[in-house]
């Protein structure tokens, strides 16, 4: 009985081996990608006089790329600790959307205290990996995507405020695309087989664009104006064209 | 006032944390609603695309080298190419436009 026990308990453990060591090399691009977009973030930290512990720490803590990159100006120019909360709060709001989709892929099986560890790590590329990924999400193969992903961010930001140069200006500029590159593999493929996600990428993206050129509207914060389009859109969405059960599990 | 960059960090920090477990903590078990099941399904992909476009179009050096990548990352998406390739090609192509440029 108790050999019996073992062995499952022996392929279990080498299942999720293998479903985290999946996880990492999905997560390899953002590794890259991070490096490129959190050295550069550590080199404008660093220019702006702000302590070099205290901007890795920020990297290792916060996790977040758009949120940071607004609060050291704002450190800079010494703005109060509940203006910074605030910001980080509109700039921040879209995880809470993120979040509630999160939720709803992670596997049954999952014990709750996962969900704890698994909100840190949630950014914008780590949450696209993980709700294309087919089937139930694990907890381990999430872990493989922050396994991937965190040292990525932690480390670029530590060499940029370290060197300042010590990738080549112009690869650094070309790795600025990688993550937009990730974000366009996730979402073509469904919409290339499915028309209605078709549709609502393109309006997405047409919407986007408008909030971005026209008067008024493109004062708008970047993090208001994924809140505001992301809910509307997908409500539209929601209403008309609403998703039957079998086809939620096909994808 | 002088701020502290180690409480900023920790302001920060929980605030950040704070947005991104509250809904999987309250969250528990699967959504029964057909609307909000489907509102959910359709977060990701107008999230993502509102962040790409037209974000992307500033994502490099250059207007011209970003839209070629941008233009190669849809093209080799829809081609199938799987994630890491689209990744790669498209920095290769925005490395390769600003040498010529």
């Amino acid at each position: 009985m108790l050999k019996f026990i073992k062995s499952i308990k022996e392929v279990i453990s080498v299942k999720s081996t293998s479903v985290y060591l999946r996880g990492v090399r999905n997560g390899l691009p953002v590794f890259f990608g991070y490096l490129a977009v959190s050295f550069s973030f550590g080199i404008l930290a660093r220019g702006l006089k702000l302590d070099p512990a205290g901007i890795v720490l920020m990297s290792a803590l916060n996790f977040t790329s758009a949120g940071q990159f607004a609060a050291i100006g704002s450190i800079a120019a010494g703005a109060g600790y509940i203006e910074l909360a605030l910001t980080q709060l509109v700039i921040n709001l879209r995880y809470c959307l993120m979040s509630s989709a999160l939720s709803q892929k992670i596997s049954d099986k999952a014990p709750f205290f996962h969900r704890l560890f698994m909100a840190f790590g949630n950014t914008d590329e780590v949450f696209a990996l993980a709700v294309s990924y087919g089937g139930e999400l694990t907890p381990a193969y999430f872990y493989g995507l922050m396994t991937a992903a965190l040292p990525g961010w932690v480390s670029g930001t530590a060499l940029g405020v370290i060197s300042g140069s010590i990738l080549p200006a112009r690869l650094l500029s070309a790795l600025g695309i990688a993550l937009y590159a990730m974000f366009i593999a996730i979402i073509i493929p469904p919409a290339r087989k499915n028309r209605t996600v078709a549709g609502i990428v393109g309006a997405s993206m047409a919407a986007s664009f408008l909030f971005s050129a026209l008067p008024v509207i493109k004062n708008i914060s970047s993090g208001f104006k994924i809140i505001i389009l992301t809910v509307l859109i997908s409500a539209v969405a929601a209403v008309f064209f609403p998703v039957e059960t079998e086809e939620k599990n096909e994808n | 006032m002088k701020t502290n960059i180690y409480i900023c960090v920790a302001v920060m920090a929980a605030v950040t944390y704070f947005i991104r477990a509250l809904p999987l903590v309250a969250i528990r078990g699967r959504i029964k609603s057909r609307f909000f099941k489907s509102f959910l399904h359709y977060v990701p992909f107008v999230t993502l695309a509102v962040m790409v476009f037209p974000g992307v179009l500033s994502s490099t050096g250059g207007f011209i080298s970003a839209l070629i990548g941008f233009l190669v990352a849809v093209a080799v998406s829809l081609l199938g190419a799987s994630l890491p390739i689209v990744s790669i090609l498209s920095v290769i192509s925005v490395f390769i436009t600003e040498l010529f440029i």
